[in-house]
């Protein structure tokens, strides 16, 4: 039986401490994982406290993120509670078992504390990592300060487990920014904590011994499609709706909020940004200064649920507004950037007349200034005002020499 | 510790219940199979099952149907042991916090995989199960080459053999490196029990599976799996060349227990030359020739050599 451990109503924990506390807080049967900068306090603080006694579950450190996040899929499919973290190079060699995980419908809860992919080799954040993910069939969701880190947690356990959902699930930080900025935490009670998401439930357990279990079959054409259509299936229609669930009973127990799309100031606002992680809290800062001091109806809307993708409540934040900018902390490639396509996705059959631009910001942790953000807003507001992009389609932002633009 | 199974003759043991169907897709004349079922019979207790991606693994679970009647899963290539680890894991975490459904039963955890999976790609991920001591067993049924996805070279291809990336041509004999070791490479992981086994051998062979049963902590199998396909023989031949195969002593079978006391099993009464193993298999029919048949003496010159060292190991106890 492991200890429990008295925490005071507000810890100053940053976003890694407050990832551990959460797993340690449910209870996981395994923990497998292998460090990498900026997730490693991660597992070094869930080892600490299983050397303390207040974890009875197993904690394996393995030879590789690969082999992390496949005994990770033994131990699901073998049928209890398990977790992990990693980042960016370490999600990158994680990504073939990531697949096969949703695949085989194996509910696994894995911290992201987000960073930049090399090369060139970087360690600071930047959201390269989340997007490799997002066609990975988890469910992803992004945490803007230690506070969501601690919180979405105990959502991720509770909807990845839930028999109706079956799905693996990432809770997203940003790298430094979150995982290493201590901030006041408001906790929980271990045993409410470990109430909220309740007793793992087996299925289809591989260490039920009267009921064998065949797991990672092998499909064609015959089969392949449909398979893949009831997972789809399964993300498009379970999720969300146990995600609100979630959200509203969590409500209920701590008072705070969270919603699927984090409208701020979007009633009446004339321009918005769209962003992830902690430029999220930023720009909301800025909005007020915005409208404040320069008189422009400004809201941010921060992306919680990054898949399944919110498309209508996105629409719905979105529609009504003259100008939007959409922000990627990613390399986009070779075309635009990822939140800009699914913005511009998730309002193209609307009424809109919304002017959308793009801007790649942060790349390697570069730091988005309020002053970035105030010029974004200032943008914005020429193009709502023009009724026409007045700016390149994607621009860099924080980029030093030349400015960079495209399309 | 649970009972060692009885078996008292090769009747009885071939009509024991089988967890593994011989409903599968394997070639016929397939020495896998064979493999699979010695093991799997080799004990009563519950079992629970993993497969690197591979012939094992392609043939024995085709949705919607699967020859497994014990729990089995398969991740990909690279990681039937890490599978089968997470597994065990699992295991001990429940029957800590008292959550085993069956808690008086204690299953076995076995992870297959081919040589592909084993030698190659699954290196890393088997070194580190065996290095955290899981209470496990691997077995590598080991055919020397990638059958499954049409006969190319892995690092447990013999000399001289022609395979498809490794082709016999007017320049090449096919083949240029020497098999691995993986014998030693696992037994210097200092696992509690390494064995070579051939199904042919199938007394020796049980008598090796029931004892890494028994041991505590990461076991490994090194399987000969004669491959009807590949090493281009007769599919009714499977046994003959498997004979031929330890006879020759180019398969020596043997024990290493803790890393450190090497023991052989089977000495053949009559060993026979090299030669008669490496002509009955197509994929050395090049060796048969003018330009390559000098390899067919430095094989022989190598067969002998590590026979010898099998001895003086054995003879040291060391």
């Amino acid at each position: 039986m492991a200890d429990t451990m008295e925490l005071r109503d507000i810890e100053v924990w940053d976003g890694n401490m407050a990832a551990s506390q959460a797993l340690r807080q449910v209870q996981v049967d395994v923990v497998a994982a292998y460090p990498i900068t900026p997730s490693t306090p991660i597992v070094e603080n869930y080892g600490n406290f299983t050397a303390n006694g207040y974890v009875d579950g197993e904690f394996v450190m393995t030879e590789s993120e690969h082999g992390a996040m496949s005994c990770c899929i033994g131990a699901a499919a073998a049928g209890g509670r398990v977790a992990t973290a990693t980042s960016s190079q370490g999600f990158a060699l994680m990504v073939e078992t990531l697949y096969s995980a949703s695949g085989m419908r194996l509910p696994i809860v894995l911290n992201v504390v987000n960073r930049a992919i090399g090369a060139p080799l970087n360690v600071n954040g930047d959201h390269s990592d989340m997007y490799m993910g997002r066609d990975s069939g988890w469910i992803q969701l992004d945490a803007y300060c230690p506070q969501n880190a601690y919180d979405l947690n105990f959502i991720a356990f509770k909807v990845s487990e839930d028999h109706d959902v079956r799905l693996p699930a990432m809770v997203h930080q940003d790298g430094f920014m979150t995982s290493h900025t201590a901030q006041g935490v408001a906790t929980l009670p271990d045993d409410v904590a470990y109430n909220f998401v309740g007793e793992y439930k087996p299925m289809n357990d591989m260490l039920d011994l009267d009921h064998p279990v065949t797991h990672g079959v092998q499909t064609e054409e015959d089969w392949h499609f449909e398979h893949k259509a009831r997972q789809q299936h399964a993300l498009m229609t379970a999720v969300i709706p146990k995600i609100e669930a979630a959200f509203d009973e969590f409500e209920k127990l701590t008072g705070r909020r969270y919603n699927l799309v984090e409208a701020y100031n979007m009633e009446d606002a004339e321009v918005a940004v769209v962003c992830m992680g902690t430029s999220v809290e930023t720009a909301r800062e800025v909005a007020e200064e915005m409208r404040a001091q320069h008189g422009i109806k400004a809201g941010v809307v921060g992306i919680r649920v990054f898949r399944p993708w919110p498309l209508e409540q996105i629409a719905a934040a979105l529609k009504d507004v003259k100008a939007i900018g959409a922000l990627d902390r990613s390399s986009p490639h070779g075309t635009v950037g990822a939140l800009f396509n699914e913005i511009s996705g998730s309002l193209f059959n609307t009424d809109t007349k919304a002017v959308l631009t793009n801007y790649i910001y942060g790349l390697g942790g570069r730091d988005l200034t309020k002053a970035h953000l105030v010029s974004i807003f200032t943008d914005l507001k020429a193009n709502a005002d023009a009724g026409k992009p007045t700016t390149p389609l994607q621009q860099y932002i924080g980029l030093r020499g030349p400015k960079l633009s495209f399309f | 510790m649970s009972e060692i199974k009885k078996i008292k003759n090769l009747k009885e043991f071939s009509t024991s219940a089988d967890r593994f169907e011989g409903a599968n897709l394997l070639c016929p004349g397939c020495a896998h199979s064979i493999i699979v079922r010695e093991v799997l019979n080799a004990t009563n207790d519950d079992l629970i099952l993993a497969a690197s991606t591979g012939c094992l693994e392609v043939c024995t679970a085709v949705y919607p149907y699967t020859s497994w009647d014990a729990s089995w899963i398969h991740i990909g290539f690279e990681n039937g042991s890490s599978a089968v680890a997470g597994a065990e894991a699992m295991y001990k975490a429940l029957k800590n916090k008292g959550r085993l459904k069956q808690p008086d039963r204690t299953p076995k955890f076995v992870a297959f995989g081919g040589d592909g999976a084993t030698y190659d790609i699954g290196f890393q991920w088997i070194s580190g199960c065996f290095e955290r001591g899981h209470n496990m067993m691997y077995v590598c049924l080991d055919n020397e080459v990638y059958a499954n996805t049409g006969g190319q070279r892995s690092s447990s291809t013999p000399i001289g053999s022609s395979t498809t990336t490794a082709p016999a041509g007017r320049v090449s004999y096919g083949e240029k490196m020497m098999k691995k070791d993986m014998m030693a490479i696992m037994a210097a992981h200092g696992a509690p029990y390494v064995a070579q086994v051939a199904p042919n051998k199938w007394k020796d062979m049980v008598a090796k599976i029931q004892k890494g049963f028994a041991a505590e902590g990461p076991v490994y199998i090194n399987a000969m799996s004669a491959c009807t396909t590949e090493w281009k023989f007769a599919p009714e031949d499977t046994i003959a060349i498997s004979d031929l195969a330890v006879d020759s002593l180019v398969f020596p079978l043997y024990e290493i227990i803790n890393g450190e006391k090497l023991n052989i099993t089977y000495r053949p009464k009559n060993i026979i030359p090299v030669r008669d193993y490496l002509g009955a298999q197509g994929r050395f029919k090049h060796l048969f020739t003018k330009q390559y048949e000098y390899l067919i003496d430095e094989w022989q010159k190598n067969v002998d050599k590590k026979w010898d060292y099998l001895q003086r190991r054995e003879e040291a106890s060391v």
